[in-house]
């Protein structure tokens, strides 16, 4: 079946097997392999994408309910439009060692952000709570943590200029 | 001299922005034109007779090119998967060593062992025909604990290794030990189990193989933590295909934990699959399949004894190990449980007299390996335990008991009864650092406020030694090991001063690209920006034996650092042909050569130019071009330790465990990138929680399933299961590596579970709590409590 969706930013329409979970299309179809897939279970969160704003595992979605959606994954962060800038929580986990072998990192990244918009007052319970989905192994989640409150910091910030 | 970022600067990982922008290059990332997708079919039964296999149903579904079973692996005369290590008993005899088919023949022996190969146009279609296929099992008995698998009756796995007992290993001074119970003022007992944990790196294992006929060469893309030993591995025994004709790439690996540092099956049987169709293929695991493939670790059952004269000084330790090594021999298996357990288990102290007999069994389970730590933090947790249930039973308070016993800093280097030589340390430094850092001295006012909200608070203290540095080879090849275990770095300087370095270990989230990129500007003068490392790649990197054992800074940092005095000594020698001068009074100063004593200076650009641009050169004495290689085998094992401290709060209406605070003061060594460092040692130490409080792989008795077969009942480590951790270095250098490095990777996991454990003990003494097995679950703990003789409530 044929699918149009907004992705990136871009109209996107593409023909898929309906039983196509929205992970598998990125990453086999669209060549969007930022997007990870970690688990079998929905449990490990290296798929997270935003669909129409919000969070989702991309590993439990099926493609036709992207049907007139707007989907943002990795690759569509950036930070000023038209700069080559990173998003200010992609430039938190690097300022602040929060990712080690990279593969929890992209989903770590949108769920954060989603955590992060709009909530200038997140707290370290906040940030460790709305983390839960998401598995990191290699971190022990500390710098993650640090990384999300200094990224949810400058992302509050820069839209209260 | 451009921006030189040196040892013991934190820049910002030079590896973060591929990762960050979902730009990273994993296996399962890549597509190959004309792939194909392959599935494994797998044993659901813990231990079956293989009668037959009928290829004809999944043959015939759509999609599918091929099928292939032990039969063909067998009509191919391919090789058995190799063990890396051969140990013996105590009589010299090695240990039983069943073949290990790639494919299962004749028997499979655990749930998930590989019965076929499955290749299709798409993995949908693979799938499908997995369905299909019909395996004829007749189904027997399965045994999967330790102690059920060494006694009389129990299914046997193999015919000619009787009782299961694949080695029974000792090691020590057994009637030294003897003796001095006999004097003991006090013998402290303990029974307990190392939890059997699954890796779990958040990316699952994968392979991607392709033969081109043109070239006569096959190419492996695996996720691998060390590429060069998987093409020697399955190359030279498996395969039978030529070094020269085979190229194994590790790109980026997502975790690897040890999980990812054997050499599997699939590896050679996607390969083989791949020339015998023609077309490249790509396997993916599941997460699912991942359980019931990845090797597993742990898995001991200890009976552990401590002599103690009256003042509670260690007079012997005695230890005796049932380790489980599941249905096969993987690659380090058999080292795991002896050589890298015995040897730790004089810990920081003075113990005269160690001995200690591990017997290495077989039974239906994943076969076990190597995973973070690796024997070590068994040591560590056998010995740390025991410690405090003498301390306990002694009357004396567990910081003191370990003040009498540790080694004392300027008792360095000192040599343990069990093998290994610690070249330097500070438990006692570790020790008081932690004391301090973990604020101990008001512990009692958090208990007191704990207690308030009926809650049970407790301390537990960890002090360990690791050997870590694999390996010295000479002495890994005494204890068994059947290849060397040294480390080799080519550093080639282009002509225009930038360096490319090719190295032999793997980064799959250790921040070498920057590690080692820290060390060329140090040592070389030249700008962090222009220096690359290369890693992963048998066809780019000359050799080497990859990233384990908390090696990668410790033996390939240190053939780094000779490559880069290789480069810097052709550096001066044709500095000193450029600048008219005797090559010994050429001196190599942040970047630049001169001659002593003068203004006359040539940049290291300056250098590398001629040495490309040879117009003005002294080719008669001097060779073009400026590259070196050097390989570098250690001397001795390195000895990070240090101490860690954790408080817990246990609630006693739930049994719910809650680390509140942890600390941990580690001496690695020289620390090269403090960022990093302190990021290992998170990780570390939460993989080490992780065991204490959640994480069990079980299987059940009888039918060999695997229980916790998924993330949904296998309990990982979430953010919210930590609190912010302290910690911090106390270092002594290495007497024997360049640097002084120790190596960071595994010294959480190794410190960890005890601190964790004596903590909870610790908040359930006052119940007569003496012991709590890992993982301390709110239902263990809860039926602790019902169990107790004193009210739960915490008045």
């Amino acid at each position: 079946m044929q699918i149009s969706f907004t992705l990136n930013g871009r109209p996107t329409t593409v023909d898929v097997e309906p039983a196509t979970l929205v992970a598998e299309l990125l990453r086999e179809q669209l060549n969007l392999t930022g997007t990870h897939i970690g688990c079998d279970t929905s449990q490990c969160g290296a798929c997270v994408v935003h669909l129409d704003g919000l969070p989702v595992k991309s590993c439990t979605l099926l493609a036709p309910a992207l049907d007139g959606a707007t989907l943002l994954t990795i690759e569509g962060l950036q930070g000023a439009p038209g700069s080559n800038q990173m998003h200010p929580m992609q430039e938190a986990f690097r300022e602040h060692h929060g990712l080690q072998c990279g593969f929890c990192t992209p989903g770590m990244l949108m769920t954060a952000i989603a955590l992060a918009t709009g909530k200038p007052d997140l707290t370290e319970a906040d940030v460790r709570h709305g983390l839960e989905g998401n598995i990191c192994r290699c971190t022990g989640y500390q710098n993650i943590v640090v990384s999300v409150l200094a990224g949810a910091a400058a992302m509050n910030a820069a839209k209260g200029e | 001299m451009g921006n030189v970022i040196g040892i013991g600067a934190s820049p910002k990982r030079k590896e973060d922005q591929r990762f960050l922008t979902g730009r990273g290059n994993y296996v399962s990332d890549i597509k190959r034109p004309g792939m194909t997708a392959g599935v494994f079919v797998r044993s659901p039964h813990g231990h079956a007779v293989l009668r037959g296999i009928d290829k004809s149903a999944a043959l015939a579904s759509p999609g599918v090119i091929a099928v292939l079973t032990g039969e063909d692996v067998a009509a191919d005369k391919l090789g058995s998967l190799p063990c890396g290590w051969g140990i013996s008993d105590a009589k010299g005899v090695p240990m039983k060593e069943p073949p290990f088919p790639m494919l299962a023949q004749g028997k499979v022996r655990f749930v998930g062992d590989m019965v076929a190969f499955v290749i299709a146009e798409t993995p949908g279609q693979a799938n499908a025909a997995a369905e299909l296929l019909t395996v004829d099992y007749e189904v027997l008995p399965s045994v999967v604990g330790v102690l059920e698998a060494v006694r009389p009756g129990a299914p046997q796995l193999f015919d000619d290794v009787p009782n299961n007992i694949c080695c029974d290993w000792e090691l020590g001074d057994k009637a030294a030990v003897e003796t001095a119970f006999r004097k003991a003022a006090h013998v402290a007992k303990l029974s307990l189990v190392n939890n059997r944990l699954i890796g779990n790196p958040i990316e699952p294992r994968a392979a991607i193989a392709e033969y081109e006929p043109g070239t006569d060469r096959f190419t492996l893309w695996t996720t691998s933590q060390f590429p060069h030993v998987v093409r020697f591995l399955m190359g030279a025994l498996v395969l039978n295909i030529p070094q020269h004709k085979l190229r194994v790439v590790a790109p980026d690996v997502g975790g690897g934990f040890g999980v990812k540092q054997f050499h599997y099956g699939e590896e050679a049987v996607i390969t083989w699959a791949a020339k015998r169709v023609m077309r490249p293929i790509k396997w993916v695991a599941s997460r699912s399949e991942g359980y019931v493939s990845d090797r597993h670790g742990r898995d001991h059952v200890t009976e552990a004894e401590l002599a103690l004269d009256e003042h509670g000084k260690f007079l012997a330790f005695r230890v005796n190990t049932l380790a489980n090594m599941g249905g096969y021999l993987s690659t380090f298996g058999p080292n795991i449980p002896t050589n890298l357990y015995g040897p730790l288990l004089g810990g920081v102290y003075t113990t005269p007299a160690i001995y200690c007999n591990v017997k290495v069994v077989f039974t239906n389970t994943v076969p076990v390996d190597a995973y973070r730590g690796a024997g070590r933090p068994e040591a560590t947790f056998v010995l740390e335990r025991i410690v405090d249930v003498a301390a306990s039973e002694m009357g004396i308070d567990r910081v003191e008991i370990r003040r009498r016993n540790m080694i004392p800093k300027e008792a360095y280097p000192y040599q343990t009864p069990v093998l290994v030589q610690y070249d330097s340390g500070d438990p006692m430094g570790c020790l008081d650092g932690a004391l301090v850092a973990a604020d101990v001295k008001n512990f009692g006012v958090r208990k007191a406020a704990s207690a308030s909200k009926g809650k049970f608070r407790g301390l537990g203290y960890s002090t360990y030694v690791e050997a870590c540095g694999l390996a010295p080879s000479r002495f890994a090849g005494r204890l068994g090991a059947r290849g060397g275990l040294y480390e080799s770095a080519t550093v080639r300087v282009h002509p225009t001063g930038q360096v490319t370095v090719m190295i032999g270990t793997h980064n799959h989230g250790q921040g070498h690209e920057t590690t080692f990129a820290q060390i060329v500007s140090e040592k070389l003068g030249v700008s962090f920006e222009n220096v690359d490392i290369v890693f992963g790649d048998t066809d780019r990197v000359q050799f080497g034996m990859g990233t384990y054992g908390s090696r990668s800074l410790v033996v390939g940092g240190a053939a780094l650092s000779k490559a880069t005095d290789k480069v810097i000594a052709k550096g001066k020698k044709i500095a000193a042909h450029l600048l008219e001068a005797a090559e010994v009074d050429i001196q190599f100063e942040a970047g630049n050569f001169s001659v002593a004593g003068t203004d006359r200076i040539k940049s290291f650009e300056e250098i590398a130019g001629a040495a490309y641009v040879p117009h003005n050169y002294p080719l008669e004495v001097l060779e073009p071009g400026l590259e070196e290689q050097a390989y570098y085998d250690p001397v001795n094992f390195t000895y990070p330790g240090g101490c860690h401290i954790a408080e817990v709060e246990v609630d006693p209406e739930t049994g719910t465990v809650t680390l509140v605070n942890y600390t941990a003061v580690d001496d690695v060594g020289t620390v090269i990138n403090p960022m990093i460092v302190e990021g290992q040692l998170h990780g570390g130490i939460v993989q080490g929680v992780g065991q204490a409080l959640f994480e069990n792989a079980v299987y059940d008795e009888g039918s060999g399933q695997l229980l916790s077969g998924s993330l949904m009942d296998y309990c990982m480590p979430r953010a919210d299961h930590m609190p912010m951790m302290k910690v911090a270095t106390h270092s002594t250098l290495c007497t024997h590596t360049p640097m002084g490095v120790k190596g960071c990777g595994e010294v959480g996991t190794i410190g960890s579970p005890a601190a964790v454990i004596n903590a909870v003990v610790d908040a359930l003494a006052h119940l007569g709590v003496t012991h709590v097995d890992m993982p301390a679950t709110p239902n263990r703990i809860w039926r602790l409590l019902q169990n107790a003789s004193l009210p739960v409530a915490a008045e």
